[in-house]
């Protein structure tokens, strides 16, 4: 540090007499960055008020006592100020630590999603999942099994932040621990949701949504555990329906059934998962219907999957003015061929 | 120069007399205006917590001198002693923003900060000694 303690005040004097001076806006001009640079040296209230009792006096050597002696006053009445700003140091200096943490732990959470989509010949998969905050409520999971079947899970945390981020690591455990063979739809939530009654905190809640996609017969088998509701694009009739699976949230009961679905996949039409954060995008009129994320979608249908969910995604923020209000996952899967 | 004062603290006026004792103490021992507020404040805090959670105490409050530093340091020590109820979450208190009065910077955690040296001690049941002290420079 340069400028030292008393390099600092004897600038205060200096400025304070040449405005005593002159008295004009330049000199006021000084005071206002000289009031950067006490906060820059991290230099307390009560300080500052004391440079200023001391110029005073070494200008007007002959000020009435009493005056002076309001200074002590004004200097006690300032001590409180110097407390909550030392504290407000010591808060920021915690927070910065807090958020370093955060970071890390973040940048550990992003190791728990797929690193890379799966390739394969006859689809085009497109995702994006981007946390409101740092850490990431949403999860989602591709599995592809040895008879080249595609597996994918999106899962929605009730809650976000940390807790919800805890609750998904959880998850991924648990996704990890099943059974090596293939698993139906129906039955891997049924296992699924066995481990998240015993280990996760009975006040965390889990929704998922988990289907198959068969490229041999091209057949997409889905189940879901109150899951927000997917779509269904057809090619053919141009029409997107309500992708539905009935079905308890997970953790709530420990022997729960969960229906399966299928439906018959045509070229050129796609599945779209999303977790709530998409439609629960609140714009300034509210909540987006799901008949305009339906619009948004439908104006992007010929681009490639990836930019589909760019796009839709880009577009949603832009709403809500960039600031996200809740995790946001996008997943869509097209037959190509 | 007298190099120590003891104050009981039973009453509002204690805490006051606590805090004259530790101004004078201080301009004797050479505090400009802002170290001799500061350590009135601390001082005020400490007494103010034996008056209400306490009911009884002593404030003392010493000139010291550290000879065994390689530059021999000179400052003020304030000790604050009760048999009162004694502290049994200790941590909390000393967090930022755990005082009742809700204060940002107030209560332990900002007399830990005016102050150069802080250490508290306290037993539940049995009481608590808080030993604070600032430095010259
Ligand atoms: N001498 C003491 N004996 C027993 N308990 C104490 C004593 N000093 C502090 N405490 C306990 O520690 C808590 C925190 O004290 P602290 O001085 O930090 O804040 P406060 O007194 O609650 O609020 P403030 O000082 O800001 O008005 C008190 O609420 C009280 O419960
Ligand atoms: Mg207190």
């Amino acid at each position: 540090m340069t400028d030292s303690f008393s390099c600092i005040q004897n600038q205060y004097k200096e400025i304070l007499k040449q405005y005593l001076e002159d008295k004009n806006e330049i000199g006021l001009y000084q005071a206002q960055q000289f009031s950067k640079k006490v906060l820059e040296h991290q230099i307390s209230p009560e300080e500052t008020l004391s440079f200023h009792l001391d110029a005073i006096e070494e200008f007007f050597p002959d000020i009435p006592h009493s005056l002076r002696d309001s200074f002590d006053f004004l200097l006690e009445v300032m001590m409180g100020y110097g407390m909550a700003y030392r504290a407000h140091q010591s808060l920021r200096d915690k927070q910065k630590e807090l958020e370093a943490e955060i970071n890390v732990a973040a940048s550990m959470q992003q190791t728990f999603l797929p690193e890379e989509i799966p390739q394969v010949d006859s689809l085009d998969i497109g995702v994006i999942s981007v946390p409101a905050s740092k850490m990431s409520g949403d999860y989602y999971h591709f599995i592809r099994d040895e008879n080249d079947c595609i597996g994918v899970a999106i899962a929605d945390i009730i809650g976000k932040g940390i807790p919800a981020a805890l609750c998904m690591s959880m998850i991924k455990y648990a996704m990890d621990s099943l059974p090596e063979q293939r698993l139906q739809p129906g039955a891997l939530l049924e296992n699924l949701n066995r481990v998240v009654e015993q280990n996760v905190a009975s006040n965390m809640f889990i929704t998922m949504m988990y289907g198959s996609y068969d490229p041999h017969v091209h057949h997409f088998y889905y189940s879901g555990a109150g899951h927000e509701p997917g779509f269904y694009y057809s090619q053919k009739e141009d029409t997107f329906e309500e992708l539905y699976a009935k079905g308890l949230v997970l953790g709530i009961k420990r022997h729960t059934k969960f229906r399966e679905y299928h439906k018959q996949v045509e070229p050129g039409d796609f599945v779209v998962l999303l977790s709530d954060g998409v439609t629960e995008c609140r714009t300034e009129e509210g909540f987006i219907e799901r008949e305009e994320l339906i619009e948004l979608i439908r104006k992007y249908k010929e681009l490639p999957a990836q930019e589909i969910v760019e796009k839709v995604f880009y577009e949603l923020e832009r709403l809500q003015d960039f600031q996200l209000r809740d995790d946001f996952s996008l997943i869509i899967l097209r037959r190509k061929v | 120069m007298s190099i120590q004062s003891n104050v009981e603290v039973h009453t509002e006026w204690g805490i006051v007399s606590a805090r004259q004792a530790g101004r004078n103490l201080a301009k004797d021992a050479g505090f400009g205006n802002v170290d001799q507020a500061r350590i009135a404040t601390a001082i005020s805090e400490l007494a103010r917590n034996i008056y209400l959670y306490a009911e009884k105490g002593e404030i003392v409050i010493q000139y010291v001198e550290d000879t065994e530093s390689p530059v021999s340091k000179r400052g003020i020590k304030i000790i604050a002693k009760d048999k009162g109820p004694g502290i049994s979450n200790i941590r909390d208190v000393m967090e930022d923003g755990f005082t009742t009065s809700g204060g940002l910077g107030a209560g332990l955690p900002g007399v830990k900060r005016l102050m150069d040296e802080f250490d508290i001690h306290s037993t539940a049941g049995e009481g608590t000694e808080i030993t604070a002290i600032k430095w010259l420079r």
